[in-house]
């Protein structure tokens, strides 16, 4: 198959886009990010089948008709997106209620095995009695 | 053999439960499984084999064989067991909260053991093998609030467990190399290739679980478990499993080079290295753990020798081993128990007090030195004799057996004195007297090795055949050998170990400082993976989601262009585009995705991501994808819609912008992102050259499965599996976003009585006045939001069922029918959508699940497959003929959920955010009115 220009031009866009709205912190941001690399995913599996006649039996000749199977694909994909939209915005409002903001804070383990990591020391979890013989 | 298993497992898991109901008693009468399996199996006359199918793609039998070897053992395990069992009638207190774990996990464990000794297949061999470690690893840690026998237990567990992967590689191996898992067929042919690797392997498994050097450390920690655990487990039973082992694959790979060597020189090390620590202990538990230490060193070197003779003194003593020292075991459980203390130093004068205890623990002691005529004496004299005759390492061998049988009689005689002699200077104890339940279960055992001892003939001709699976001479169990090398051996042993034991009591404490073990290795080991854990996570996990998202796109990057650039074969050429319509499409989305990303209003990015997303449905249009444009701009819509009701309480603009640097990393990141994806999609596309396989889909989607529309029929029929799975996400998606938004527990009762009062309005149908909140909003737009509502639902449900033959579908159809709820919702506020929909979004959602599935479930009775649709032709006067898909069901479960969605975020992102408004806004105001009030 030969790739069609606009569609590489606008996927690479999508996907631009997407991506340096997901890096930031806040969640609605990081959500709009989510929901243009998306697109561009779909547009990127549909590039992936033939363009044609809609894949309605009767509507034309087959072999003139579009690929469905990625469009099969795509209309499950969109529609999970509905759901995962929805609930990350009630993710964001609720943030937004609880903590006067919406934005993804780092994890407070994670930082905790950070501190660990820079004094040089183990998580204690090991079960052996060093610790309690270095104390 | 099934049976007894199976009854085993049984008792088990009713051991709690009896336990609660009749209190100690109930272990005399549990006691009766292993009973009961030591009279059965006493009365067979090995080899006995029962084969059951088990996982026959896996060539997996459930195959028992019972040869004279697992014979023994299962009388160990079966006898010992039920002895034990009795003795914990009496151990434990009645009423003691942890017995019934104790005794449902103990015959837990005597299941896995009878099973492992059972067992013809290594594979379930290996099962059984690290079943008893994780029932010897709850019995450690059975008081589970202490540390130590927390921490015992765990290095009990990583140990064997990690000897018992090993032998798990040796066992594929073997089995790989001669083609089948059974061992009794195995022996039968030559050694597999690379058995010297398999051999080292199972060794590492044994060894470790014998807890023999270099893995010996974790039995003596072990001795945090109850004392009649430590009899069973770690005395008689699991640690026999190891040695067991070296006996059972001993005849053939013996003949493996590195076989003999490492056994024999872990088996020494450990024969003296136990007992030269066992003179060091003051607690005599911790005194036998070590020397059970040394003696499974003992029988590694008689076992894994590979030599008839030895290989029958090892069986002799596998069994005199068991009964002795499961006796001395339970001697120190009633010591301890009577005095308060097992410390050798505190004990004083309690062989007066208690004669008869002191004679059981003086004929196992008897037994374990080597004194004839009793069952150790017969084992240790035969095992003299095997070494006798042999070159230099038979000799250096047999030297090391004499040392560490004369180390075995001065602490056995350390034992006998610190538990029962009275020391001068140390007040006697003040014992009540131990029943004869409570000590019978001990006499018994040891007076079973003085009877073994006396039947040693009777022994030797069970064991025989045995014997001859190895090469060598002949030996035979015997009380009497005649005068020679073995008898003055004994007689030097006994001389040498009273004369070491004598010295220590004239106040010089032995020698030496605690010997090196391995655990020391352990530690260090453990504390190390703990670190390089830590480090490892400290570096990669940052808690940052850009971070670790960078950190993903990073990789991406480089591997996606690495490809493209060096591997991916270019295509040559390029189309512009299917139709000049599509750059003009193409062109909306670019710019409004760029503007969007640059956006620092929400509103206006929101706007932007709208367009933008409507473009891409212009390109499905364009592409031939009807349903895919249809579903995407009711989608699009829809997510406007939940941007604009949630966007309305946050903030007008996103929170500071980050600093410059990381905006051009992530600029940077964000281009060389889209570049890979552009190359990408530029390559995969040039490089298809297959035949899709939707080509074949238009014959069946009209002639299978009733519908012309070939993507609509395939959700409903062909992926029906997926679409299944995807309601189900819808379904969570709802239930998580009302539970996000309806936040306290009494907010998710009001939701419940809220709609229980949202009855249809009574009264005119287009009132406008009586609604306090539809005041706010344009009346035009309320009366043509009701004048248009039905229609657009008869329009939503005219797209789920027309959407077999032509764009629409239950998805289509669902959504506009949530669409017609927004507008009823947004001309009327929350009652005008209790009036347009009283019904609860969770009943909706759940009504709809149950109908996708019921259509799935009915054609499986029907006696087709999970949701394989039907064709049905009808005749119904007036309308006509009825062709009907009975995936048209699945289709409305579909819609109803997609229903149940947009109700549900209308109820929780609309009516509910209205109502946590109001009530912010009322308390403020009642705030502001307070202030007003004159004090």
């Amino acid at each position: 198959m030969t790739p069609n220009l606009v569609y590489v031009v606008v996927i690479g866009v999508l996907f631009a886009a997407g991506v340096s709205m997901v890096l930031e912190r806040s969640l609605t941001r990081v959500l709009m990010g989510m929901i243009l690399l998306g697109n561009g995913v779909n547009l990127l599996i549909l590039l992936g089948g033939k363009a044609g006649t809609p894949p309605i039996v009767g509507l034309g000749p087959d072999e003139e008709m579009a690929d469905p199977l990625p469009q099969i694909m795509i209309l499950t994909a969109i529609v999970i997106t509905l759901g995962m939209t929805a609930f990350l915005l009630a993710l964001a409002y609720r943030s937004w209620a609880m903590s006067g903001h919406d934005e993804v804070q780092d994890d407070v383990e994670d930082q905790r095995i950070m501190l660990l990591a820079e004094r040089d020391e183990g998580s204690g979890t090991d079960d052996t009695d060093h610790h309690e013989a270095a104390r | 053999m099934l049976v007894v298993l199976i009854l085993h497992a049984a008792a088990a898991l009713l051991a709690p439960v009896a336990i609660r109901y009749a209190g100690n008693r109930a272990l005399y009468g549990l006691a009766l499984v292993p009973a009961g399996t030591f009279v059965w199996a006493a009365a067979q006359s090995p080899p006995v084999a029962e084969t059951y199918p088990w996982v026959p793609h896996l060539g997996m039998d459930l195959a028992l064989r019972m040869g004279p070897l697992s014979w023994l053992m299962l009388l160990i395990v079966s006898g010992i067991g039920a002895v034990v069992l009795a003795y914990c009638a009496r151990y434990f207190k009645e009423g003691d909260p942890g017995l019934g774990r104790f005794a449902g996990i103990f015959l837990g464990f005597a299941t896995a053991m009878t099973g492992l000794v059972l067992t013809d297949d290594l594979l379930l061999l290996y099962v059984f093998w690290e079943l008893t470690t994780v029932f010897s690893y709850l019995l450690i840690g059975h008081s589970g609030e202490q540390s130590a026998g927390r921490r015992a237990a765990m290095q009990a567990l990583v140990v064997t467990t990690a000897g018992g992967l090993a032998m798990l590689v040796g066992f594929v191996m073997l089995g790989h190399g001669a083609g089948t898992y059974r061992w009794s067929e195995i022996v039968e042919g030559p050694l597999p290739a690379h058995s010297a690797v398999a051999a080292v392997l199972v060794l590492a498994g044994a060894l470790s679980k014998s807890a023999i050097f270099p893995f010996s450390f974790w039995l003596p920690a072990a001795m945090a478990a109850p004392t009649p655990a430590s009899a069973y487990l770690h005395a008689a039973s699991m640690v026999k499993a190891g040695v067991f082992l070296l006996g059972l694959l001993g005849p053939l790979l013996a003949l493996a080079e590195p076989w003999r060597p490492v056994a024999l020189v872990a088996g020494v090390i450990t024969l003296l290295l136990g007992g030269w620590n066992a003179m060091r202990q003051h607690d005599l538990k911790l005194l036998l753990a070590y020397g059970t230490v040394s003696q499974l060193g003992l029988l590694t070197i008689a076992l894994g020798a590979g030599g008839r003779a030895a290989a029958l003194a090892g069986a002799a003593l596998l069994l005199a081993h068991a009964l002795f020292k499961a006796a001395l075991f339970l001697v120190v459980g009633i010591v301890d128990k009577l005095a308060g203390t097992r410390d050798l130093r505190e004990l004083s004068g309690l062989g007066k007090r208690a004669p008869v205890l002191a004679g059981i623990a003086a004929l196992a002691v008897a037994s374990m030195a080597g004194v004839p005529p009793l069952a150790g004496f017969v084992g240790k004299e035969t095992l003299f004799a095997a070494f006798e005759h042999g070159g230099t390492t038979d000799r250096l061998v047999l030297l090391a057996l004499v040392a560490g049988s004369a180390l075995t009689v001065a602490y056995g005689l350390r034992f006998l004195w610190g538990a029962f002699a009275t020391k001068p200077g140390v007040a006697a104890v003040e014992a009540p007297r131990a029943g004869f339940a409570f000590a019978a279960p001990a006499g018994l055992l040891a007076l079973a090795g003085l009877a073994v001892g006396i039947g040693a003939s009777w022994l030797d001709g069970v064991l025989a055949p045995y014997a001859e699976l190895f090469p060598g001479e002949t030996e035979h169990l015997a009380l009497w050998h005649g005068f020679g090398l073995p008898l003055l051996l004994s007689a030097a042993v006994l001389a040498a170990g009273g004369t070491m034991f004598a010295a220590t009591l004239r106040g010089r404490p032995w020698p030496g400082r605690r010997l090196p073990y391995a655990e020391t290795v352990y530690k260090w080991l453990m504390s190390a993976v703990d670190r390089a854990a830590v480090e490892v996570t400290g570096f990669t996990q940052r808690g940052s989601l850009p971070f670790s998202l960078g950190i993903i796109l990073v990789v991406l990057v480089l591997f996606g262009a690495g490809t493209l650039v060096f591997v991916a074969p270019w295509p040559s050429g390029i189309r512009l585009w299917d139709t000049p319509l599509q750059l003009v499409a193409g062109a909306v989305v670019v710019s409004s995705a760029l503007i969007a990303a640059r956006s620092r209003r929400r509103l206006t990015a929101m706007i932007l991501l709208g367009v933008s997303g409507y473009g891409v449905a212009v390109m499905f249009v364009l592409h031939g994808a009807p349903d895919l444009a249809l579903t995407q701009f009711l989608v699009e819509t829809v997510t406007i819609v939940m941007f604009v009701l949630v966007l309305r309480r946050l903030p007008v603009r996103f929170s500071a912008r980050p600093l410059r640097v990381s905006r051009i990393l992530r600029a940077t990141l964000a281009a060389a992102t889209g570049l890979v994806a552009a190359g990408m999609a530029y390559v995969a596309v040039g490089g298809r050259i297959a035949t899709p396989i939707s080509v074949d889909f238009a014959e069946p989607a009209v002639s299978y499965g009733g519908g012309h529309n070939i993507v609509n029929v395939a959700l409903v029929d062909i992926r029906a599996w997926d679409t299944m799975g995807e309601i189900s996400v819808l379904v969570v998606a709802a239930t998580g976003v009302a539970s996000l938004i309806f936040r306290r527990s009494g907010a998710l009762q009001r939701r419940k009585a809220e709609q229980g009062t949202m009855s249809a309005p009574q009264g005119p149908w287009m009132r406008a006045g009586d609604n306090p909140e539809a005041k706010r909003q344009s009346i035009i737009l309320q009366v043509v939001a009701r004048l248009l509502f039905h229609t657009i639902v008869i329009f939503s449900i005219y797209l789920l069922f027309s959407g077999h033959n032509a764009p629409g579908g239950g998805f289509a159809g669902g959504l506009v029918a949530g669409l017609a709820l927004v507008t009823r919702y947004l001309a009327g506020g929350r009652r005008e959508l209790n009036a347009a929909a009283p019904v609860d979004a969770g009943l909706l959602l759940g009504a709809g699940l149950l109908i996708a599935v019921g259509t799935g479930a009915a054609a499986m009775v029907a006696g087709g497959q999970v949701l394989q649709s039907a064709l049905l032709d009808f005749h119904l006067p007036l309308v006509g003929h009825i062709h009907f898909a009975t995936s048209a069901f699945f289709d409305i479960g579909v819609y109803l959920i997609v229903v149940a969605l947009v109700l549900e975020i209308l109820r929780s992102l609309g009516a509910e955010l209205d109502r946590q408004h109001e009530v912010a806004a009322r308390s403020e105001r009642r705030a502001i009115e307070r202030q007003k009030e004159p004090v």
